[in-house]
């Protein structure tokens, strides 16, 4: 090289570089469900995919740039059916493949002049649920175990706030779907809804149930029927608020009136606003993400 | 042994000792990521274990090459014997006995020479026993590779020359005499029907039509399913029809094994239809070992076929 560049600033301009290049694209979610773990990620395209089957029990998905993610997608295949093949089908795991990735990504950020532009999460499924898990591994060969669910990519920190505020150890496949898309749809993860059509969505789950290769994706048909009993519940918890608002205020209508024939006009305000406590919560929440989604019309989702 | 643990080859762990992605002085527009599992090319498993660790593909030897056996040698390896298959009404029956011998001794007597070899196919095999193992691994693993990294299964005419291919890759052990010899079948999603594909120690594969049988047992079993066999069969009279032509077998060759009554052991049966791959639990392996076991009570050589051609 012509000029001396000192090490830290080529590692800040490579990392900077790197972080621009997935900034530019939207997040993706894993968390965890009761039958196994749930992968979302917005991608109008049906053909190239982020989420794929690494192996039996074991799921990868990455944001960034594609034909860089891909590489790595068939490199993990590969060192997985090698592993497999040579020793047994139960030696591969999730944490061995999570580490190679960590080794070639750190590698390739240290040694070549153009860092991968992507974010991989490796997650496998236990026999149980506390078995399972969930790895994030960063262009820089950073490698983080995620407990219970993750996102990243694009402004993986919006997400990541909203689905923790969602997620709780053992969500039915439906709540966890309804999570994911309520952090996909957080305030700046792109202008796009990506519920507004299953074709917008990549969804796939490692599922339990399943023996041998758990590894499933969500087609069309089934994503919009769980589109639909989202969409179902959001209506329901919308309609049980507004008729908890309607009896809550039926009820201070009435204390008010009864606190006039009592002639004490300071009672009823005092009580009001610590009633109305419960409801702020949900109501804050739904007005934060209206604003962030632009459509005031839609009922909030269901804070499960 | 030439793999990867002893650093000869470029390992599953990133770059290869000193591989072009690991020096320094590369570091220009021309550097490059390690080596190893990046930029593969082509979708093939059994490729890519023949240029990145050869010792592991089946048949291969290490260090100089083994004389051939002596014969006795070569006769004492346990074998795998007879497999049938049968097409029937939308779909296809493998089974196999479950002897192995070595020589004039038997070496097992429940073991496997049946396989799923994926969603809509199957295998059997028979010869050296610890090859046709490593073999029946290496093609699972191969399909199920090339649908992980490709997103669609192969075509079952591309699953017939794949396994072809592998086995010509065997060429080095069959001349010695180190033979396995492959039975596959699949469900032909297009026609609606299952499909039989034999091969020769050399590879193949010859698509055969209605039936087929391969190991030492075949010429007994074949006659017995030339006799038994009718086109689009419904599946249990098919699975009946290999249990005999299987019994039949073991009746007159000594390698291959009979229903075991006493120990339990009955023959493995696997279907392929437009269900996908399915094995018979030993309960439904069982009655149809019955069966024909009971049948035989009263009639030694099992049901004849009618002398003059009806219609």
């Amino acid at each position: 090289m012509p000029f001396y560049v000192s090490p830290e600033q080529s590692m800040r301009d490579k990392a900077d570089y790197a972080r621009k290049g997935i900034a530019r694209g939207r997040s993706c979610v894993a968390l965890k469900y009761a039958g196994g773990i749930l992968m979302v990620a917005p991608n109008p395209s049906s053909a190239l995919h982020k989420i794929s089957e690494i192996y039996d029990r074991i799921a990868f998905a990455a944001v960034g740039r594609y034909n860089e993610y891909e590489n790595l997608r068939k490199a993990g295949v590969t060192y997985a059916d090698i592993t497999g093949y040579q020793f047994d089908r139960h030696d591969v795991t999730a944490r061995g493949i999570a580490n190679w990735y960590a080794q070639t990504l750190g590698t390739i950020f240290t040694e070549s002049n153009k860092p991968f532009e992507v974010e991989i999460v490796v997650a496998e499924i236990g026999l149980q649920s506390s078995d399972d898990q969930i790895y994030r591994i960063t262009f820089d060969g950073s490698v983080s175990d995620e407990p219970g669910f993750v996102a990243f990519g694009g402004q993986a920190d919006q997400v990541s706030t909203a689905l923790k505020e969602r997620y709780r150890e053992g969500l039915s496949l439906a709540e966890a779907f309804s999570a994911a898309l309520a952090a996909l749809n957080a305030p700046s993860n792109g202008e796009q809804r990506p519920d507004a059509v299953a074709a917008q969505l990549e969804v796939a789950v490692l599922d339990r149930a399943r023996d041998h290769r758990t590894f499933r994706r969500i087609r069309t048909a089934r994503l919009e029927e769980l589109i639909g009993e989202v969409r179902a519940a959001d209506q329901k918890a919308a309609e049980a608020l507004e008729a908890a608002a309607a009896a809550e205020a039926a009820e201070a209508a009435k204390a008010a009136e009864a606190a006039k024939a009592a002639e004490t006009p300071q009672t009823p305000a005092e009580p009001e606003p610590a009633d109305s406590g419960p409801q702020v919560g949900p109501d804050a929440g739904s007005s934060d993400r209206g604003s962030g989604v632009g459509d005031g019309g839609e009922p909030p989702s269901s804070p499960l | 042994m030439g793999s990867y643990f002893e650093g000869s080859q470029p390992g599953p762990f990133g770059g290869g000792n000193g591989g072009p992605g690991r020096m320094r002085g590369a570091g220009g527009p021309g550097s490059r990521p390690p080596a190893g599992f990046m930029d593969r090319q082509g979708s093939s498993f059994a490729d890519f274990v023949g240029s990145h660790s050869p010792g592991l593909l089946p048949g291969v030897t290490p260090g100089p090459a083994v004389p051939a056996g002596d014969g006795q040698a070569l006769r004492d390896l346990p074998h795998a014997t007879t497999i049938v298959a049968a097409s029937c009404e939308h779909g296809v029956v493998l089974a196999g006995d479950r002897r192995a011998t070595s020589g004039s001794m038997i070496a097992k007597r429940d073991v496997d020479k049946v396989f799923r070899s994926d969603e809509y196919s199957a295998i059997g095999y028979s010869g050296t026993g610890s090859l046709g193992i490593e073999f029946i691994r290496l093609f699972q693993v191969e399909l199920e590779h090339y649908e992980k990294i490709e997103g669609r299964s192969l075509s079952l005419e591309g699953k017939a020359n794949r396994l072809a291919w592998m086995i010509r890759g065997n060429l080095a052990a069959a001349m010695q005499g180190f033979i396995v010899v492959p039975l596959f079948v699949g469900y032909d999603e297009g026609a609606d029907r299952g499909r039989i594909f034999s091969y020769d120690p050399l590879g193949g594969p010859y698509e055969e039509h209605r039936f087929y049988s391969i190991g030492s047992g075949s010429v007994f079993a074949r006659g017995s399913l030339k006799k038994l066999f009718v086109d689009d069969m419904p599946v249990r009279d098919a699975v009946l029809a290999c249990v005999q032509a299987l019994y039949d077998a073991a009746d007159d060759d000594s390698a291959t094994g009979g229903p075991d009554l006493t120990r339990r052991i009955f023959p493995v049966i696997a279907t392929v239809t437009a269900d996908g791959y399915r094995r018979l639990s030993e309960a439904e392996s069982e009655d149809y070992a019955q069966q024909v076991v009971q049948g035989r009570m009263s009639a030694p050589d099992g049901p004849s076929a009618p002398l003059r051609a009806t219609g």
